[in-house]
């Protein structure tokens, strides 16, 4: 299991190629590998986005994300997860979150990937701040899964 | 040692400033600390709080050398 910050952008296809042939012992096990990248779009609330900063907590925000992946190995069997989430300058398009599972069979790694997508959005401590038209502006709220 | 508290995000623009300091006192809590920093600013709705790095609620009670923070509603992913 691997949890990432990363301050400068990432190929989130490249990083899971890479981390796949890593895992010596995933090798010849995982049937099913399931995927979710969510990317920056250059729209949000109606209004053209230019740019956006995304802050943490250093400290509070790997120890969530640490616990959320633990919590999805005890409620699904996972042979392995890779969670990578950029802080600091994105531009429309620059992938902000990859996260991947693999498992035997493909339930568990779909239903884990989801858990840990819907469990980040609602607990690691994260803050967007958008660079729109308008001005910069604080995200309030993220949107329903 | 005290009580190091920090804000984020929109609150830590709000209030001006990303951290502070203050002495623990008897049975103080998480509510306690915020009223003692701010006594004229109520803590907005929908704040989240944490003591030393895991969620906690405003009864919480908290000690010198505990970390506590006030923060917005997460954003990521």
């Amino acid at each position: 299991m691997t949890i990432e910050l990363r301050r400068a952008s990432f190929e989130p296809l490249v990083e899971l190629g890479r981390y796949q042939v890593s895992q010596g012992e995933l090798q010849g096990r995982y049937g099913a590998t399931a995927i979710f990248v969510g990317t920056m779009r250059d729209f949000n609330d109606g209004e053209p986005v230019r740019g956006m900063t995304l802050e943490h907590y250093p400290g509070m925000t790997e120890r969530h994300l640490q616990q959320i992946v633990e919590t999805a190995t005890q409620k699904w069997s996972l042979l392995d997860a890779l969670v990578i989430h950029r802080v600091g300058e994105l531009r429309p398009n620059d992938p902000i979150v990859l996260v991947a599972v693999w498992s035997t069979h493909r339930a568990a790694a779909f239903a884990a990937c989801r858990f840990i997508m819907e469990e980040l959005k609602s607990k690691a401590p994260f803050w967007k701040r958008e660079d729109a038209a308008t001005g910069t502006r604080w995200v309030e709220h993220n949107t329903p899964g | 040692m005290g009580i190091q508290v920090k804000y984020f995000a929109s609150l830590r623009d709000r209030l001006g400033r990303a951290e502070d300091r203050l002495a623990a006192t008897e049975g103080m809590t998480v509510a306690a600390v915020w009223a003692a920093l701010w006594p004229k600013t109520p803590l907005p709705p929908n704040t989240l709080t944490a003591v030393n790095m895991e969620y906690a609620s405003l009864e919480q009670s908290v000690r010198d050398g505990d970390e506590v923070a006030f923060f917005p509603p997460v954003t990521g992913g």
